[in-house]
């Protein structure tokens, strides 16, 4: 084993510890700071694979932008304990069959259809962000620009719903 | 050299794992957090395919993507926030009437 497959099983098994402990937690804000592990263990994966740009924003963006957000509802909201109620047997019974064979699914398709181009993959050469940035305001600027339009949309449907009405 | 299937196997254990936690979690806010770990997992198999493909496209949707959750956290959030104050619980098996 050479030394970024051991890297890439060190932050794969962080991530996937790390989603199962999401599962397990009780306590939302203990979820939350899960999540956050996952989160750095991806950010860490794109750096191995050279996507230099995507990481910093991964960090940036759902590790502090987003989960501040999350940590700062459950906060707000005083979540407690999650109970335990038992109203649907259905989600008992069918939840976990149901999960294995969706994930078994993607797995098989996903295995199946690059079985071509997994011979070399990916040799880590850093994506410039030069290029990156070319390509976002070049070819993909009207994308771009609806985005911005989202996120005005965004920001004005989360005023007028988070107001007390009077 | 890391496989490419690695990463996407990853990326489906990873979305399997958000499934899970969407079916099995009860606490609103933890649902809407299996949510992010799904859109995360989409967009490790994304960044594996722009690296595997040589093709820089991938790497620009993984930033939309991060745009369109950043918007639907603070709109899904400001959702939960008005449901709560309705209801005075968290939890999605009581929050099962349209109608108060």
């Amino acid at each position: 084993m050479t030394g970024p497959v051991i890297i890439f099983f060190v932050l794969a098994a962080l991530a996937v510890l790390g989603a199962v402990s999401l599962i397990l937690q009780r306590h939302p804000i203990h979820s939350a700071l899960s999540l956050i592990v996952v989160m750095v263990a991806l950010a860490g994966l794109y750096l191995l694979m050279g996507a230099e740009f995507v990481a910093a924003v991964q960090i940036i963006v759902y590790g502090g932008a987003i989960m501040v957000l999350f940590v700062f509802v459950i906060m707000l909201l005083n979540a407690g304990e999650e109970e335990r109620t038992n109203f649907s047997k259905l989600a008992t019974y069918a939840g976990i069959p149901l999960a294995v064979a969706t994930a078994g699914l993607i797995a098989a398709a996903i295995v199946r259809s690059s079985a071509g181009l997994s011979s070399a993959g990916p040799n880590g050469t850093l994506t410039s962000t030069k290029t990156l940035s070319m390509l976002l305001f070049r070819e993909f600027v009207y994308p771009f620009e609806l985005t911005s339009f989202l996120i005005l949309v965004a920001i004005l449907g989360a005023i007028v719903l988070a107001q007390r009405e009077n | 050299m890391v496989p490419t299937n690695y990463y996407l196997l990853l990326s489906a254990i990873l979305f399997g794992l958000g499934i899970v936690a969407f079916v099995f979690k009860r606490n609103i806010i933890t649902i809407f957090m299996a949510i992010e770990l799904m859109l995360n997992a989409v967009n490790l198999a994304f960044v594996a395919f722009s690296q595997a493909l040589g093709k820089t496209e991938g790497e620009v949707f993984v930033l939309f993507v991060i745009v369109v959750a950043a918007a639907e956290a603070a709109v899904g959030l400001g959702i939960i926030i008005v449901t709560a104050r309705n209801r005075r619980s968290l939890n999605v098996e009581r929050v099962d009437l349209l109608k108060l």
